[in-house]
């Protein structure tokens, strides 16, 4: 039964159980399920279910992490065979992620990439201890809508503007939009340094990935530079 | 007699120092190209970038780290004691964010925040050293580490807690420090500041903080580890767990910095904290974090060596009841467990932002922990017979000339900031930030700049001019104004 199947991969999910997810997706690849619609109907929903019971305080960082571990088993599955069939999943916008230059913590970071990603954008993340060029670098290669940048001390933190003037440097800025977050970092923070947004979790990441696309849509840039 | 709040038995310190020994030979401690040949040199593995210190060698380190040493004021005096239990506060470092006086919402800091920050800190005993305590908005960043470490020594006489975010601009400090002391030698025999140093969590001492720990022990210049294992995130969950990796890289840095130098003065210290789980941020407000602070100072203690933590600090974004009474708590804390400096006064909403306001609230929590920890005291042969002889049943004790001789002694009084009832507080309640921010003009207005001797100041100005002029500064903002030609 497809509803129940699908309703496994959501509980996997919430679970946070890798073996579980993975083993669903295979079945369920298996028993002729496409794999898109395994995506979108039973591992997506459990992410979301995990988003909002986050929200509501009834789950914490440890389980939406391992929640996090089973949606990349689940997509290590259900990618490759998506490829084969010469399909993607419709793509939300493209994000490169970063820590800040002197900052090697990633467990946000990690969190917001793999929330972003099961929520359909494409995500490159360029891990930590990250300068601004290199941010500016590869926006420029992949044609990024968003950059994000994570930092976890208030040390770092300042390097937060650095990642935006080297955009600016490089001319991106009128067409990537630039989210901030980490544990020292705050709105005000986000607005004195001029990022276009402050996402206080991972979730709330999402939201605001999705909030400046819809942004981006609404003024184009004329020409990418 | 003088009650020690321990939170850790024997055997469980000696089980974490254990393990602690264990984690930086294997899994090894990161360290930077800076002090690899200077770890080969004495023995220790290092491959690809990560020490595996022995326990002998690291044993043998924190033999040779000195037990005490004294910061000094400006006139010479030593001013801060660090080793046994002594007690001693600072205001908290280094914040992007002031609550601005009028609003009391967050800003970014400027220069002329931190002198007034400076001058209010200077006039309250409370507070036995100064801090770096703010970066200056108004300030280009390259310079920002020795401008505030100027501004500091401009206003004040007292010691420095201070630091550098970059292995560079360190000896620009240190040039500074070496021009207001009066030289190299005075500056070694009486150093006036202590540089944290901050390993990144876990186990990872980075270039610039690997430099700046065989630079500072070379220089003579006392240093202060700051290791911050976020419990959960960057260092086991548990308690216990974290305050080992905390060991582990204490131990790891002495053991390098001994190396450097034997016998230079160097701090057990930290600002450890839980992760919390709900939300990715670190509350240096929770019992958990002050129950870190603790446990990781009794652990130097056990060593022998002087200690530091990161105290009084509150998570909320204003001042309130929480603020106070997560500042209030630690201060207490933090002087019964007998730590030697605890830094963290002033600042709120998870050390992202600093309050003169809140400091002069929080100096009030210290003076009372401050008196707490004098404990009571047997002042009188007889304790209470003798006075009741001369009261009788009628228990007249006011007029009695021990009661007037000794109430001083036994009663500590605290500042207009904390309402008792006086009659100049009869009439209004303006709540404790109205008094606060009457408290802070009040000493605003009584603070006189502290002189420094011709010549040193006037090679101080030169040293700032050169170094400012070089990234363009117009001007000493917080010391005079481009258009003016001396301050």
């Amino acid at each position: 039964m497809p509803e129940d199947a699908f309703s496994a991969m959501r509980q996997s999910i919430i679970d946070g159980a890798p073996d579980t997810a993975s083993d669903l997706a295979r079945r369920a690849l298996a028993a002729g399920i496409a794999p898109l619609e395994a995506i979108n109907d039973g591992y997506v929903p459990g992410m979301q279910a995990v988003g909002e019971q986050f929200g509501q305080g009834k789950m914490f960082l440890p389980d939406m992490m391992a929640s996090a571990e089973a949606m990349r088993a689940a997509m290590a599955v259900l990618d490759p065979e998506l490829k084969k069939l010469g399909r993607e999943r419709p793509m939300a916008g493209v994000v490169v992620l970063g820590t800040t230059k002197g900052d090697i913590h990633e467990i946000g970071k990690i969190l917001v990439g793999t929330l972003l990603s099961a929520h359909g954008f494409r995500v490159h993340d360029l891990g930590v201890d990250v300068a601004g060029e290199k941010f500016a670098a590869k926006a420029r290669e992949l044609n990024a809508d968003i950059v994000g940048v994570s930092a976890l001390l208030t040390t770092t933190m300042r390097n937060q503007k650095a990642v935006i003037e080297a955009l600016q440097n490089a001319g991106l800025r009128p067409r990537v939009k630039v989210m901030v977050g980490g544990a020292p970092v705050t709105r005000k923070w986000a607005e004195e340094i001029g990022a276009d947004g402050y996402a206080r979790d991972a979730m709330s990441a999402v939201a605001l990935a999705r909030n400046l696309m819809e942004i981006k849509a609404q003024i184009p840039v004329a020409e990418p530079v | 007699m003088r009650r020690k709040l321990e939170l850790l038995d024997n055997a469980l310190i000696e089980r974490m120092l254990g393990e602690a020994f264990q984690l930086i030979r294997n899994p090894g401690v990161r360290v930077a190209p800076y002090v690899v040949e200077l770890l080969r040199s004495a023995g220790v593995m290092v491959t690809d970038g990560v020490a595996h210190i022995p326990e002998a060698l690291a044993r043998r380190s924190l033999e040779l780290a000195p037990r005490g040493f004294c910061l000094y004021d400006r006139q010479g005096n030593p001013a801060v004691r660090y080793g046994g239990d002594n007690v001693h506060f600072d205001p908290g470092s280094s914040c992007l964010n002031i609550l601005d006086a009028e609003t009391q919402q967050a800003r970014p800091a400027v220069a002329a925040d931190l002198v007034r920050l400076v001058q209010v800190a200077e006039m309250l005993p409370q507070f036995a050293a100064q801090s770096t305590a703010m970066v200056c908005n108004d300030v280009a960043q390259e310079i920002g580490d020795w401008y505030r470490l100027l501004l500091v020594l401009w206003y004040s006489e007292k010691p420095v807690v201070t630091g550098a975010f970059s292995a560079s601009s360190l000896h620009t400090l240190l040039e500074l420090l070496t021009i207001e002391s009066g030289g190299h030698k005075e500056l070694r025999q009486r150093p006036r500041a202590v540089f944290d140093v901050c390993p990144s969590p876990p186990l990872n001492w980075s270039e610039f903080a690997s430099q700046n720990l065989v630079d500072l022990a070379r220089a003579g210049v006392p240093a202060e580890i700051v290791s911050m294992p976020l419990a959960g995130a960057t260092a086991p969950v548990t308690l216990a767990g974290s305050v080992v990796q905390h060991a582990a890289e204490c131990i790891s840095g002495i053991t390098i910095h001994q190396l450097a130098q034997p016998g230079a003065p160097i701090v057990w210290g930290g600002a450890p904290a839980i992760f919390d789980m709900r939300t990715g941020k670190t509350p240096m407000g929770a019992i958990e974090t002050a129950m870190l602070d603790l446990a990781c100072s009794q652990v130097g203690k056990h060593l022998g060596l002087p200690t530091h933590a990161y105290l009084v600090a509150g998570d909320g974004k204003v001042i309130d009841a929480q603020a106070e009474m997560e500042s209030g708590i630690s201060a207490v804390l933090g002087a019964l467990a007998g730590i030697n400096m605890i830094s963290g006064a002033g600042m709120l909403d998870f050390l992202a932002c600093q309050s003169i306001e809140k400091l002069v609230i929080d100096a009030e929590a210290i003076a009372s922990a401050q008196r707490l920890i004098e404990g009571i005291e047997p002042r009188t042969e007889s304790l209470a017979v003798a006075m009741f002889g001369q009261a009788g049943l009628q228990g007249d004790f006011l007029k009695l000339k021990e009661t007037r001789s000794l109430f001083r002694k036994e009663q500590h009084f605290p500042s207009s900031v904390i309402d008792r009832g006086l009659a100049s507080h009869a009439d209004r309640t303006p709540g404790i930030l109205g008094r606060a921010q009457e408290r802070v003009e009040e000493l605003l207005v009584r603070y006189r700049r502290p002189e420094i001797p011709s010549k040193r100041e006037q090679a101080m100005l030169e040293f700032a001019e050169r170094e400012g002029g070089q990234v363009g500064l117009r001007g000493l903002p917080g010391i005079c104004s481009p258009a003016t030609a001396s301050p």
